[in-house]
């Protein structure tokens, strides 16, 4: 059970994303680019009878293990982890939900730092990510494109000379390719500005979602945003894109949160020291509470109204207190009830601890 | 694309993760404000991105054709993975990669709908630069082989063995 033991580790490191580091990293949480890519040998996968899926699965984890660093991969066969640990990879980026819930072979490979996650037989045979902490779409591209030629270099890519790399969803088909960077706009939230951002949005044909954890509950102010459209533009073109929107954004947060700190700091000030005084004292708590408040708590830190506090910590809590990681580190299965009274128990440990107090017991 | 709740154009393109299945909404301005300001607990009534494909699609057919030769369309079949045109419109999602082949007919039009473009002008694989269609043919092949050898049929079933060997070592697209 060497896999099992490996991806216990993941919950114990913090992830790149996580890092808090990188450019414009108080607004940028991630840039992630991911590429869609399908053997040219095999029907798609809803199509293909269960043996072809083993011989996709097959190939591609044979392909992965060869690249340069492939070795060092975790590879983890997903049809045999159980709920809860499918759930955490969902929570920390690295599979989709729906690799999580769907059936028959399918797998990950991940590298060591968590940057690239490769997905076997999801939508598409293979899904290549990489993600980046901050606002870095051209390290990502580097990294993605490199191991892309190498998985290239092992197995024959379903490819059309006009239409490009083929997918089973025409969605997806041309460049195959999804670039996103995760933005938390908790300002522009509470300005009710984020209009401005759709409509700035809308002129390039980028996509914007919301970040959704337990239950369907929008939650802590992040906003992805991303290309709509894989067909007809580079993919130095469609990251260009991306490129050119985001500063905006981050320039409208930016004085969305000097007109609050300006025009309304006690209001804002209370706001803040209220939601992260929630935090540290609450009994019991839900993931949408914690998410909800966790967002103040990031805003305050960035604008120095917390000084106790460190971005890649709030950011830690982010993900620690999402319900697969609350059970992953607390060692067992809880249900809901019970995952709210841990939740609270671990956010009043962390956040006294973090503030430099004694930590509370329990 | 036409907005999915009026005959404006889509101009605002959202992914939902609500239901656990990513669906994607393709809304005007003015229903993208409505459905961006409901409050964030309220489930949006979203339908996926299959059931938007065969909107589209239908209203694509729809233009210019009779019943018949709809029904007709429906029945096409990709020679590769069998799978009819009424699948793919029906679950949104391609059976093969031959598919763009043989319902390129159909699908050229929603994919410029799509995309706004029709050619990709982005990165070519070194392998095969010119395609791997002919490596797509080798799910065709090994399907006669196996029915073939089902049918007992061995002479056709070494003829087809060898053909699809003769592929595979080609390393040919």
């Amino acid at each position: 059970m060497v896999g099992a033991v490996k991806l216990d580790d993941l919950a114990r490191q913090r992830g790149e994303w996580l890092r808090g580091n990188g450019p414009e990293a108080d607004i940028v949480i991630s840039s992630r680019i991911r590429l869609a890519r399908n053997l040219a040998d095999f029907p798609f996968i809803s199509r293909a009878p269960e043996q072809d899926r083993a011989r996709i699965e097959k190939s591609v984890r044979e392909a992965v293990l060869k690249t340069d660093g492939g070795s060092k991969m975790l590879y983890l066969d997903v049809e045999q982890l159980d709920t809860v640990d499918r759930q955490f990879l969902v929570e920390r980026h690295l599979i989709s939900r729906e690799h999580a819930e769907s059936q028959g072979a399918r797998a990950v490979a991940i590298d060591p730092a968590e940057t690239l996650s490769v997905m076997v037989n999801e939508e598409d045979h293979l899904r290549i990510q990489v993600m980046q902490s901050g606002f870095d779409l051209p390290s990502a591209w580097a990294r993605i494109n490199l191991v892309d030629d190498l998985m290239e270099s092992q197995v024959t890519y379903a490819f059309h000379p006009r239409l490009g790399y083929l997918t089973a969803c025409p969605t997806n088909v041309g460049t195959g390719m999804r670039v996103s960077v995760m933005l938390h706009l908790p300002a522009l939230v509470l300005t009710r500005q984020l209009d401005k951002v759709f409509r700035s949005l809308q002129k390039v044909s980028l996509a914007v979602r919301g970040l959704y954890g337990e239950g369907s509950q929008a939650m802590g102010d992040f906003y992805q945003i991303s290309n709509q459209v894989t067909l007809g533009k580079s993919e130095e073109k469609l990251i260009k894109d991306v490129v050119e929107i985001v500063p905006k954004i981050i320039e409208w947060e930016r004085k969305a949160r000097e007109f609050l700190i300006k025009e309304s700091h006690e209001n804002l000030h209370d706001q803040v020291s209220r939601a992260y005084g929630i935090l540290r004292t609450a009994q019991t708590i839900s993931s949408e509470e914690t998410m909800h408040l966790l967002s103040r708590v990031r805003m305050g830190v960035n604008l120095g109204l917390i000084d106790d506090l460190q971005i890649p910590a709030v950011n830690e809590l982010f993900i620690h207190t999402q319900p697969a990681h609350l059970q992953k580190i607390s060692g067992v299965e809880l249900d809901t009830a019970d995952r709210n009274i841990e939740r609270a128990r671990y956010l009043r440990r962390q956040l006294n601890r973090e503030a430099g107090g004694p930590a509370s017991k329990n | 694309m036409k907005c999915q709740k009026c005959d404006k154009p889509a101009t605002f393109h959202i992914t939902e993760l609500t239901s656990g299945k990513p669906a994607e909404l393709h809304l005007c301005e003015e229903h993208a404000r409505e459905y961006l300001t409901q409050s964030p607990g309220e489930p949006a009534s979203a339908s996926n991105m299959a059931a938007a494909l065969a909107h589209q699609l239908a209203q694509q057919m729809a233009v210019g054709q009779t019943a018949e030769e709809l029904a007709q369309l429906d029945q096409q079949a990709c020679p590769v993975c069998g799978i009819t045109f009424h699948e793919f419109r029906s679950q949104g999602r391609l059976g093969c990669p031959h598919d763009y082949v043989a319902f390129e007919a159909q699908l050229g039009p929603l994919l410029l709908n799509i995309h706004g473009e029709g050619e990709h002008t982005g990165k070519i694989p070194k392998r095969c630069p010119q395609g791997s269609e002919k490596r797509t043919q080798l799910i065709r092949l090994r399907r006669e082989m196996s029915e073939a050898v089902a049918e007992e049929r061995y002479e056709r079933a070494k003829e087809l063995r060898d053909e699809i060997q003769r592929i595979e070592n080609s390393g040919a697209g």
